[in-house]
């Protein structure tokens, strides 16, 4: 998610301070000079000049990591910053997963302890290398005082200090007890790019290789002495309760130990996953379903149709809209996005130990600080009493952005003597997500010629903010749902952005990949190619127009339609289509070819993206994650959607949620921009270009104006007249 | 005045002539009865000398009245077509989607408002062998007792007994949605008339005491015509074609009889055996759809010496002169690039979505269940049973260890189903299937 | 039911139903946990494994089918010249994100390779299209499967 968006009025700083009132956010700055929690243990002396760094009398250096690592390889980024500016071997540092600390170590972008939005490398950037830099200057500092001569005179390489002239060396670990007597300088230099060791370069990535070898932990594999282990039914309509449970079949079954039900879940206890699973099938259990019982997709969607007709809060305006779409032909257009779940690999899952006065949870959790406070809550104990033990996380999209997994595993546990460990079934996760929200969009504009001059645009959908960061949430407008429409990037003298907000009868909504900007990005560029049309002209031609005072878009624009031999001649049913995006300040431009049949199918035959996200602390990485969320992306646009159907969601597991698979993936082209600005996000913004570029792929090779996600194949189909 | 009686002479003639005509077609289209075929004597069991083939097993006779009637409540397995998917056992609301609209079963709980907890023996009795509702009504002939009016009514009420030891459940189901002249339940009077013989089993004289148990379970209770039988003109059993295999409910009922290519004919009577009591036989596929709910409900729980009688009875059946599909029972290759390959989309669904429980020579490395080489379904070019199998998936509750398979028909287009199935049935059967999007939509609305 | 198999080399011997799949009786029973639950139903490959060599679902793989076969799962593979390969171009090539899917598709790759020493990308696709990767990595799963064939023929 993002909620960096800046707003006419409303900059991030002001967002971040308006919160700060209300006590939900504690700092923008991190306390980078100040000292870490631990500073002496067992081991004997250490430096800890501050929260992510702890050195010991070995030169031993632990690194602490205040993002959780999923896939999107910030684990070796954060360490890449501090390694970088402390200039240590980042072969033989530890790393660590930073305690729920909100004061120590919230992500200085969103306000709270939290891995989301792409803000990682964005928010820490400056911080963590400030970290390394200070921690460095001290132990130079200390070896000058030893060796009696200048700091300046002294330098650093690989965990040591040298005395240039005298050749007189230090190891970090030597420098131990004297640094930890210097105090912490106010302002350090930073390194100067050119000068970078470590970022910028490709390096391997810290976590891979247990992850090829079977080694790694994640929550899911939690494993201890007397473990049980338990799984859970939660009632398939949402708000809905147990009425009553027969669970004598149940019990006959061996390896079973314990049922519980509780207000609206049940879950079975047993020696293993199997036992669980097969004794939770057998209980017959009654739901009272409540007052959700009866609501289907379609009701969901016609209420949201209705209200996205009504008033929305202006989030941003330029010009005069009305006046110039009142007096001409407008073109108009909706665009309709479903409900998605996260589906992450690792099936969420809790293992949990609850015992009068503690309370310890094994999890992989974007918000370990939240965790914390709600199993606290749960359990009924205060928060100091709680241990949250941190994994890396098998996928969290957003998901584990989420507590209500640890909230059900602290209730569920809290009944249980001795530690169990809850395993979702996949069915169980899909059908108890917090969703993607449904958005409905609907724009008109004006040409004149072939320029856009009045374009009005209308989002209508659930507010994520309000539910998750209230503070950020203000004058009726959520910022991550305009997210990269109040910004988008086109020129156009006359310009309105409207949020109404419409929240879903029985479905919960959460923070999905790429959040806002997939809708929003998606609904403008499907727009603009339709306007490109009707002003006959190219679609790329069309947009370069616009982009005068965006070079840095309109640059990766140019970039990507050389790469992907824009123009060029194409066979029957292919089609080319390009999307820009100015998202997370990382500015691409995707160029999609794809192939229809007639029966509606559609094969992905190359996507080239060009990519500037400012500077890169490991360009690898940032490919990597661009190749991924396109495919994540481009999943969706082809299969992604939540339906309901007597408040149930239809959807259970991967054969009824399809994922693309290896077999239908293209090349996938990425073209970095080199930049030296200020790094952008990435994670979510590569999430966001391919569907609309898929989206006009399509509609260059069919005509077919598709205006909503996941594509209609069977709509193709039956509009046989582009064959 | 002449005129006159020449043209009321004639009237009378052309009617009389209609009503012979009439007459001639209600019997023909009647057919012969579901014995007739092996020409022997039928007498009232009390004649039949060899012992009695009707009741429970020989070794469950002292069993109690309720444990009789569970057997025998499961071995006519109501349970399948009384509970709607999910629902509570017996309460009905299971949906039979026909081509005239769509019906539902009722709850047979004794729930007395909803279900049948008023019910007389009498009337218990009416329902199962006349079709007669309580309250007078006509019942569908969806139940089937043209079959259950050849229960004995001791039989009969020992199912009634077993079903009113249930937990009553009030729960009425959808009402009917049949169109005009199918809503017309007073029609079936006259159905019936024509197609309901109204008795009850009568042991063949030329036949084992065996062979006759084995026709009662068929016939009586197991009621397999009802889907294996072709249906005439009237919607009533032709049997003719006795068990010449049928479609049902957008399924393919098999050929039954014991043809030897499209048959039982090949079979051992251990491969039928196991079919029935486990639903599968290596090399010859695995029940799903409704054959594997009546493995699941019904032919599991019988015992050894009933499935056995059954065994001796399908034997006897000749063969049906339908042209079905001669089976292909050899592997396919090992690898992707060997074999058929009917389509491109085809194989990208299957490799993503199928190969890894059925394997690429169709012997599937994870239970015998999902083998595909030898299995009727695949060698059936219709490939009907396939496309169900890929559309609902399967899902056997016995042996424990047999597998279920996913639906697929919410995420996969017509188009890629149709792909799939072709790929399919050209790489692990006979003669593969040519299906479009369009039979695929068909068969869709069937289900 | 007491059961002997032989995985990654050793005989273990548990108490399990025999319809229990192999999958949990690896993670749960046995403490195997590199091999990962991701469906359940034979749909993601998370939970692949080798039975005689052949990759094999272990969710839906009853363990009383098992007899006296022998396993490989990802904790034993590199002890094999073709799955230290394999891990290998993983690792040279960053194919890994959350890592999550991995298991399998190591164990899916080192199957394929074994027997189809060198794969073209229709033998990547009949190979690995069972095994979903929700972070996406096909891109460089297909360049690391590519790489450790050119390593095996050198
Ligand atoms: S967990 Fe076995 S294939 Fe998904
Ligand atoms: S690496 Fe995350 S699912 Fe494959």
């Amino acid at each position: 998610m993002t909620v960096v968006a800046e707003l006419p009025g409303i900059s991030r700083r002001r967002i971040l301070g308006g919160a700060l009132a209300t006590g939900f956010v504690f700092a923008f700055h991190l306390p980078v000079g100040a000292a870490g929690p631990v500073q002496k243990d067992s081991a004997g002396e250490r430096f800890a000049p501050n929260a992510y760094i702890r050195i010991d009398g070995a030169g031993q250096v632990t690194l602490v990591m205040p993002q959780v690592e999923m896939g999107q390889g910030i684990y070796t980024a954060v360490a890449t910053l501090l390694a970088e500016e402390l200039d240590a071997d980042l072969a033989k540092v530890a790393l660590e997963h930073a305690p729920p600390n909100e004061q120590l170590y919230a992500n200085p972008l969103l306000g709270v302890q939290a891995t989301g939005g792409s803000t990682s490398v964005r928010a820490f950037w400056t911080p963590l290398r400030q970290a390394g830099a200070t921690a460095r200057a001290m132990l130079i500092k200390a070896a000058a005082e030893q060796w009696q001569v200048t700091p300046g005179s002294c330098s650093t390489t690989q965990g040591t200090v040298a005395h240039n002239e005298s050749g007189r060396k230090l190891g970090y670990g030597e420098l131990v007890e004297a640094a930890g007597k210097v105090s912490p300088p106010r302002d350090v230099a930073l390194k100067d790019p050119k000068d970078f060791v470590l970022i910028g370069k490709p390096l391997k990535r810290l976590d891979t290789p247990d992850k090829v070898n079977g080694k790694v932990i994640y929550g899911i594999d939690t494993m201890m002495a007397d473990l049980k282990f338990a799984t859970l039914a939660q009632c398939p309509v949402f708000g809905g309760k147990v009425a009553k449970i027969d669970d004598e079949a149940a019990r006959k079954i061996s390896g079973v130990r314990q049922i519980i039900a509780l207000d609206d879940l049940v879950a079975v206890v047993g020696d293993h996953m199997w036992a669980a699973k097969c004794g939770l099938d057998a209980i017959e259990i009654t739901w009272d379903e409540g007052k959700n019982a009866k609501v289907s997709s379609k009701d969901i969607w016609d209420h949201l149709r209705a209200a996205s007709e009504g008033a929305g809060v202006v989030a941003k305006s330029v010009g005069d809209v009305a006046k110039v779409l009142n007096f001409g032909e407008t073109y108009d257009a909706s665009y309709e996005m479903p409900f998605l779940a996260h589906a992450t690999m690792e099936p969420l899952n809790c293992t949990v130990h609850v015992t009068p006065n503690s309370c310890d949870v094994w999890v992989g959790t974007q918000i370990i600080a939240r965790a914390q406070s709600v199993a606290a809550k749960v359990a009924g104990l205060p928060e100091d009493k709680v241990t949250i033990h941190q994994h890396l996380l098998g996928g969290g999209f957003g998901r584990r952005l989420e507590v209500d997994m640890i909230a059900a595993a602290v209730r569920i546990g809290s009944m249980v003597e001795g530690p169990v460990k809850i395993v979702w079934t996949r069915e169980e996760d899909i059908q108890h997500d917090i969703y993607r929200p449904i958005y409905r969009d609907s724009i008109s504009a004006r040409l004149s010629g072939d320029k856009v001059i009045a374009l009005k645009y209308r989002v209508a959908g659930s507010s994520v903010i309000a539910r998750w960061l209230p503070p950020a949430f203000t004058k009726g407008i959520d910022i991550d749902a305009v997210d990269s429409a109040v910004d988008m990037p086109y020129d156009i003298p006359n310009f309105q952005v409207d949020y109404i907000r419409v929240e879903p009868p029985a479905v919960p909504t959460g923070f999905w990949r790429g959040v806002g900007p997939n809708n929003n990005v998606f609904a403008i560029e499907c727009f603009i190619d339709e306007l490109a049309r009707k002003a006959n002209k190219d679609p790329i031609a069309f947009r370069r127009d616009m982009l005068g005072k965006t070079p840095r878009i309109r640059h990766v624009l140019d970039l990507a339609a050389e790469k992907s031999n824009w123009g060029q001649p194409l066979p029957p049913r292919v089609g080319r289509g390009v999307s820009v995006q100015p998202t997370f300040n990382s500015s691409i431009a995707t160029v999609v070819e794809a192939e229809v049949d007639a029966g509606g199918d559609v094969y992905l035959r190359r996507v080239t993206l060009a990519v500037d996200c400012g500077f890169t602390v490991n360009p690898d990485t940032v490919v990597a994650q661009v190749e991924g969320g396109m495919i994540f992306g481009l999943t969706a646009a082809l299969y992604g959607e939540i339906t309901l159907e007597k408040g149930r969601i239809q959807q259970s597991n991967f054969h009824d949620y399809r994922m693309l698979r290896i077999d239908q993936v293209p090349k996938i082209d990425v073209h970095l921009v080199k930049s030296g600005e200020a790094p952008g996000g990435i994670g979510e913004a590569s999430v966001v270009g391919g569907p609309p570029a898929l989206r006009n792929a399509i509609y260059a090779a069919t005509g077919i104006a598709l205006r909503r996600l996941p594509i209609d194949r069977q709509l193709i189909a039956e509009k046989k007249s582009w064959l | 005045m002449v005129v006159r009686a020449v043209v009321v002479r004639s009237v009378i003639g052309a009617a009389i002539a209609g009503a012979v005509v009439a007459l001639g077609a209600v019997w023909y289209v009647r057919g012969p009865g579901p014995l007739a075929f092996t020409g022997g004597k039928n007498v009232a069991v009390a004649d039949y000398k060899e012992g009695d083939p009707t009741g429970v097993p020989a070794d469950m006779r002292q069993a109690s009245l309720l444990e009789r009637g569970k057997y025998l409540a499961e071995a006519a397995d109501c349970v399948v077509c009384h509970t709607a998917p999910g629902g509570r056992k017996y309460a009905g609301g299971f949906a039979f989607k026909l081509p005239f609209g769509t019906m539902y079963s009722t709850n047979i709980t004794p729930d007395s408002e909803t279900g049948i907890g008023k019910y007389t023996d009498q009337e218990f009795l009416d329902a199962m062998h006349r079709g007669v509702r309580r309250d007078g009504a006509r019942l569908y002939p969806a139940m089937p007792y043209t079959s259950y009016t050849f229960v004995t009514d001791a039989d009969a009420l020992a199912i009634k007994a077993y079903l009113f030891s249930l937990v009553p459940v009030r729960a009425v189901p959808p009402a009917n949605s049949l169109m005009f002249p199918f809503n017309q339940r007073w029609a079936m009077a006259f159905w019936s008339v024509v197609f309901n013989p109204d008795t009850r089993f009568r042991p063949d004289t030329s036949q084992s005491l065996k062979w006759n148990r084995g026709a009662y379970l068929a016939e009586a209770l197991a009621h397999c015509g009802e889907c294996h039988t072709p249906r005439n003109i009237g919607f009533a059993l032709d049997n003719r074609k006795k068990f010449a295999g049928a479609p049902v409910a957008g399924w393919h009922a098999s050929d039954i009889s014991s043809d030897r290519t499209t048959g039982l004919g090949g079979w051992t009577d251990d491969d039928i055996a196991s079919y029935l009591s486990v639903g599968h036989v290596s090399g010859r596929g695995t029940a799903s759809g409704p054959m594997g709910e009546a493995v699941d409900h019904s032919f599991s729980k019988m015992t050894k010496t009933d499935i056995d009688a059954m065994v001796t009875f399908l034997r006897s059946v000749p063969p049906a002169t339908s042209s079905g599909p001669s089976l292909k029972s050899a592997p396919a290759p090992l690898s992707h690039t060997d074999g058929a390959t009917a389509s491109l989309l085809g194989k990208k669904v299957f490799e993503g979505a199928c190969v890894s429980c059925h394997g690429w020579s169709g012997e599937s490395a994870v239970s015998k269940f999902a083998t595909l080489t030898g299995s009727s379904a695949v060698n059936d070019p219709s490939a009907v049973n396939v496309v169900q199998i890929v559309i609902s998936g399967t899902r056997r509750l016995t042996p424990s260890s047999a597998l279920s398979m996913p639906s697929f028909g919410h995420a996969f287009s017509d188009d890629e189903i149709a792909a799939v199935v072709n790929y399919v049935t050209a790489r692990f059967g006979a003669k593969g299937s040519s299906l479009t999007a369009r039979d695929i939509a068909d068969l869709r609305a069937q289900n | 039911m007491a059961t002997t198999l032989n995985i990654n080399g050793q005989e273990r011997s548990f108490e399990a139903p025999h319809e229990m799949p192999l999958l949990w009786v690896l993670r749960d029973i046995l403490g195997f946990t590199g091999t990962k639950f991701g469906c359940g139903m034979a749909q993601c490959g998370a939970c692949t494994v080798h039975v005689d060599g052949k990759p094999v679902r272990s969710c839906v793989l009853p363990v009383g089918n098992l007899q006296s076969r022998s396993i490989t799962t990802i904790e034993g593979i590199a002890a094999t010249p073709v799955g230290a390969r394999v891990q290998k171009a993983w690792l040279d090539l960053e194919v890994v994100q959350c890592g999550y899917c991995q298991s399998g598709q190591v164990m899916s790759a080192a199957a394929l390779l074994v027997s189809t020493p060198d794969p073209d990308d229709s033998d990547i696709d009949a190979a690995m299209a069972g095994n979903i990767c929700r972070c996406g990595t096909y891109v460089r799963i297909r360049a690391a499967i590519k790489q450790a064939a050119a390593a095996q023929k050198a």
